[in-house]
């Protein structure tokens, strides 16, 4: 199938008339010639109807939420409601200049300051950064101010943060944007993490841990009371990837946990839009120990009024140009408000139901379970490796099959740890007949890979394109349109 | 369910979890509210921010958001979709991709660019780590910085390479608002990786990025240029002048100014440094059937693959901004785009024109700016601007404190959006506050007699 490029449509001198002043300004003129363009840029040249059908046709391309099931472990791609899109559109807040007086935006900065509240009093931590614009800058943020501590007590040794196997690759990543080496350690063949291996790689230079509970394997760490213990008697901090949090919400709180820093991924559990990639947002919140060093700017309460505080001695400083991702802080704000303090553990509760209920099924229905004598979390792996062996489909093989049959596939081949793996996180927001139809499925694709293993090999066959070449986009890489970039002649003859 | 799944109770689905752990009662937050509630209290609330006529920058910027652009970007299929791993089931969302980069390509005159950072500050950070990397002349740890440059995205690229060791050294304003990179290099000495100015700057001027260029050629540096997208409509774009790695604020193409985000970090370079790009890339390939297809590509960069060594810890992007971009710069095309541009410079010199008459105010430079300008007033900036603000006007942002050598000192901003009713009621008022201020100072000086008047 071929498709076109909004470059495609373009004709010279056509535009969408009313987007752009009527008038033309000819005050260029103090400018230095030198400095001026001596063509316009680049761009298409195309009506407003053209860009609205382009795009719009574009859109039915994509799966989303709001057409299809996500059973997308690690992601927790649940309902995002429209009430948080369409309150969060206020003019109100959209019309907030950055550098608007606090005076004049006391509503946008008591809906953050309550955020503030809300998500400290649901992760049992004593503050919260709402900076943070990912969970990656929340892990970035958490991670420096483990540094920050260590070195404002004149601990300088501290140089390592100890990842187990089955970590986000982010955690990593993330010690390694700080400076700091990073200790690897093993998962156990129950699902925990070895406390022998923990307390080996413990010592006068562990920074810190960073763990995920339940982990990216679906189950919870048993052993976390005395994880904790153990780190913080050799010195070390916790720090809580939040990623996995909606399993817990309202059940279990990190701060009773032990964990001394929490990012949060708005995104996955206070159900912020995907948006296709972003943007997200990733608050973190820090018991009383690491206060001193959170980032600014951060909101502020004194005698009714509400303020950005932007000062602070100690903080590890700025991570966004401004105050972070504050039309998602906004939606996760009305997520909450809604929500409320009963609906908290009614998230979390369907959430592992969901889960559960689809593990026992899958399993009855002859799929493994990487982790059959554990209690699933808000989401288990399966692995593939039997049916790999039988027929030759691998789990890429059926994670394409399921998009045929109108599922997102679930994540493969994370974590590492499981031979052919499938990672489900069916979320809280799926009905029961949704889980119904994503095992029917599954077994479908089983079935068929048993009776005509090519057909599964060669899925999807009902997208919009068949198996992208992506070796070939990675060894040639085509990042842009070539012929769009080319100079061409000015466009200001309309036609 | 539950009975389904052999249990009886839902507290039973947590029966690994220690009981000291467990919560039988919820935290303490506010109980829940229907859509209505909820919506009550939002309206409330965002009738409490006072609308103020803005003439305000520094970052960003109030433009025309043509309607199109939010209805088609708020549609499901783009709001609500996953980042798009599973290239079959995202072709519109890797489409798009690649029609954004190909545009923010063309809009800086450079090679590619990424599928978008978070903002303009983290953009500046990663641009400045990317330098270090693909700088192979030079195994330098730090980067020359104008301080011309937004003081937050200098702030955050402190905060973001104080980790690894990789310093930021500061070049001073000249008299004219240009960096002084000649006073680095003749007082800090040279071994920099790169040289980094933005393009307009921070206080509204334009660098001589021909000459930065030069000076980058003999000491080994690569040019980092930050970038207003909208004033690329009008100005040629730092490709052009040799700039190796762009980095933006892309905020101004159909974003709502939101109270500081979310926003769009812009990122493009030179082809031969794709590798060492931060960020999602999306590529054009073929499928098994030979037809034309897009991925994510280039993904061993990348720390879901790379883990600790990977480019940069990033895993999102701003896809549903990327969207906004898009549609805007397809919408306003490369004329639409020089119209917006030229309208802003037209009311940014109406604007500076009649606020330099009264008397009290000045320009800080007498040098071309774009859409904003630095004023100097003849007192404390603060009283002013709260002042303004109590008559509904924004009236810039004191950035006396971010530039302690320019004394009293204003940004000042005009897009297209301002109109010249706006500007003289701007004038009008700030002539007003400053004559009221003048009155009001010599009321407090003794007079000859001795006697308050």
């Amino acid at each position: 199938m071929t498709r076109r490029l909004i470059f495609d449509v373009s004709r010279p001198g056509r535009r969408a008339r009313a987007q752009a002043p009527a008038a033309e300004s000819a005050a260029s003129a103090d400018l230095p010639a030198e400095l001026i363009r001596d063509r316009d840029a680049p761009l298409p040249a195309v009506s407003e109807l053209d860009v609205v059908r382009h795009y719009t046709r574009l859109s039915q391309l994509n799966f989303s939420i709001d057409t299809n099931s996500y059973p997308l472990g690690s992601c927790t791609m649940k309902y995002n409601p429209r009430a948080c899109h369409r309150l969060a559109s206020l003019p109100g807040f959209l019309d907030v200049h950055p550098a608007a007086p606090d005076a004049s935006v006391q509503g946008l900065l008591e809906c953050l300051y309550e955020l503030q509240d809300m998500l400290a009093t649901v992760t049992g931590m004593e503050a919260i950064t709402l900076a943070p614009m990912a969970g990656a800058q929340g892990e970035f943020a958490g991670v420096a101010m483990f540094k920050a501590y260590h070195h404002a007590r004149g601990d300088h040794g501290r140089d390592e943060i100890i990842v187990p196997d089955a970590a986000h690759g982010t955690n990593p990543a993330t010690a390694a944007m700080c400076g700091l080496k990073v200790r690897e350690i093993a998962t156990g063949k129950d699902g925990d993490i070895e406390l022998e291996a923990l307390d080996e790689a413990l010592g006068p230079r562990t920074a810190g841990i960073m763990l995920t509970n339940p982990s990216t394997l679906g189950v919870f760490e048993r052993h976390i009371l005395e994880i904790s213990r153990r780190v913080h008697a050799a010195g070390g901090l916790l720090y809580y990837d939040g990623a996995n949090l909606n399993a817990l919400l309202g059940r279990v709180l990190p701060g009773d946990m032990g964990f001394d820093a929490v990012h949060l991924n708005l995104h996955k559990t206070f159900s912020t839009p995907h948006g296709g990639g972003g943007p997200g947002a990733g608050a973190v919140g820090v018991a009383s120990s690491l206060k001193p060093f959170l980032p600014v700017p951060f909101v502020e309460e004194a005698e009714g009024a509400y303020r950005w505080r932007t000062d602070s001695p100690d903080s590890i400083g700025r991570l966004a140009a401004n105050g972070g991702n504050i039309g998602v802080l906004l939606r996760a704000w009305v997520y909450l408000r809604m929500l409320g303090r009963e609906g908290l553990q009614r998230v979390a509760d369907h959430a592992v139901l969901n889960a559960n209920y689809l593990a026992v099924r899958v399993a009855e229905e002859g799929f493994d379970l990487a982790y059959p004598e554990r209690r699933a979390g808000h989401e288990f792996v399966i692995s593939l490796k039997a049916l790999r062996d039988e027929t030759g489909v691998t789990a890429a093989d059926f994670a394409k099959a399921m998009l045929d049959e109108g599922f997102h596939a679930p994540t493969v081949y994370f974590p590492l740890l499981v031979p052919e793996c499938l990672l489900i996180e069916p979320t809280e927001t799926e009905s029961p007949e949704a889980l119904d139809a994503l095992i029917e499925a599954m077994v479908r694709i089983r079935d068929a890979a048993l009776s005509d293993p090519e057909a599964i090999r060669s899925a999807p066959h009902r997208m919009p394109i068949r198996r992208p070449d992506e070796v070939l986009a990675a060894r040639k890489p085509d990042l842009a349109h070539a012929p769009a970039l080319r100079p061409r002649a000015s466009t200001s003859d309309e036609a | 369910m539950l009975n389904r799944i052999g249990l009886s109770r839902l507290r039973d689905l947590y029966d690994e979890v220690p009981d000291s752990l467990l919560r039988d009662e919820p935290p303490s937050i506010f109980p829940g509210l229907d859509e209505a509630g909820v919506t009550r209290i939002a309206r409330e609330r965002a009738r409490r921010n006072t609308p103020l006529l803005c003439f305000a920058g520094g970052g960003a910027y109030e433009h025309h958001i043509p309607a199109a652009i939010w209805d088609i970007a708020s549609r499901g299929e783009f709001y609500s979709n996953y980042t798009p791993y599973q290239a079959e089931a995202a072709q519109g969302s890797l489409q798009l991709t690649y029609e954004y980069q190909t545009m923010i390509a063309g809009l800086t005159g450079m090679d590619v660019a990424n599928a978008s950072l978070y903002d303009g500050a983290t953009a500046f950070a990663e641009a400045c780590l990317m330098a270090v990397r693909c700088n192979r002349k030079s195994d330098a740890r730090r980067i020359a910085v104008a301080r011309s440059l937004h003081p937050a995205w200098r702030a955050v690229a402190r905060t973001l390479l104080n980790g690894q060791g990789i310093e930021l050294v500061e070049a001073p304003l000249d008299d004219s608002g240009r960096a002084d990179f000649n006073y680095v290099y003749e007082n800090v000495g040279g071994g920099f990786a790169a040289i980094a100015v933005a393009a307009p700057n921070y206080l509204g001027g334009m660098p001589d990025l021909e000459a930065w260029r030069a000076l980058a050629d003999r000491e080994g540096a690569l040019l980092v240029v930050g970038i207003n997208p909208v004033s690329l409509g009008l100005l040629r774009p730092p490709g052009e002048f040799g700039a190796d790695i762009v980095c933006g604020e892309g905020q101004p193409l159909g974003i709502p100014m939101s109270g500081g985000g979310p926003y769009l970090g812009l990122l493009a370079c030179k082809s031969r440094y794709i590798r060492q790009m931060p960020g999602r890339l999306a590529g054009r390939t073929v499928d098994t059937a030979g037809d034309t297809a897009y991925v994510l590509t280039l993904q061993a960069r990348e720390q879901h693959i790379r883990r600790s060594r990977a480019t940069s810890n990033i895993c999102t992007n701003q896809g549903l901004m990327v969207v906004a971009a898009t549609l805007y710069m397809a919408l306003l095309g490369g004329e639409g785009m020089r119209r917006v541009a030229s309208a802003c410079h037209a009311r940014a010199a109406q604007l500076v024109e009649a606020l330099t008459a009264i008397g009290g105010v000045r320009r800080a430079f007498d040098a071309p700016f774009f859409h904003e300008d630095v004023l100097c007033l003849d007192r404390p900036v603060a009283p002013v601007l709260a002042a303004l603000a109590e008559q509904g006007i924004l009236g810039g942002i004191d950035i006396s404190s971010d530039y302690p050598e320019l004394g009293n000192a204003l940004l000042v901003c005009a897009t297209e959006m301002r109109t010249e009713a706006d500007i003289s009621r701007y004038a009008r008022t700030l002539r007003e506050i400053v004559a009221l201020r003048q009155r009001a100072a010599r009321n407090m000086e003794p007079d000859d007699s001795g006697q308050s008047a």
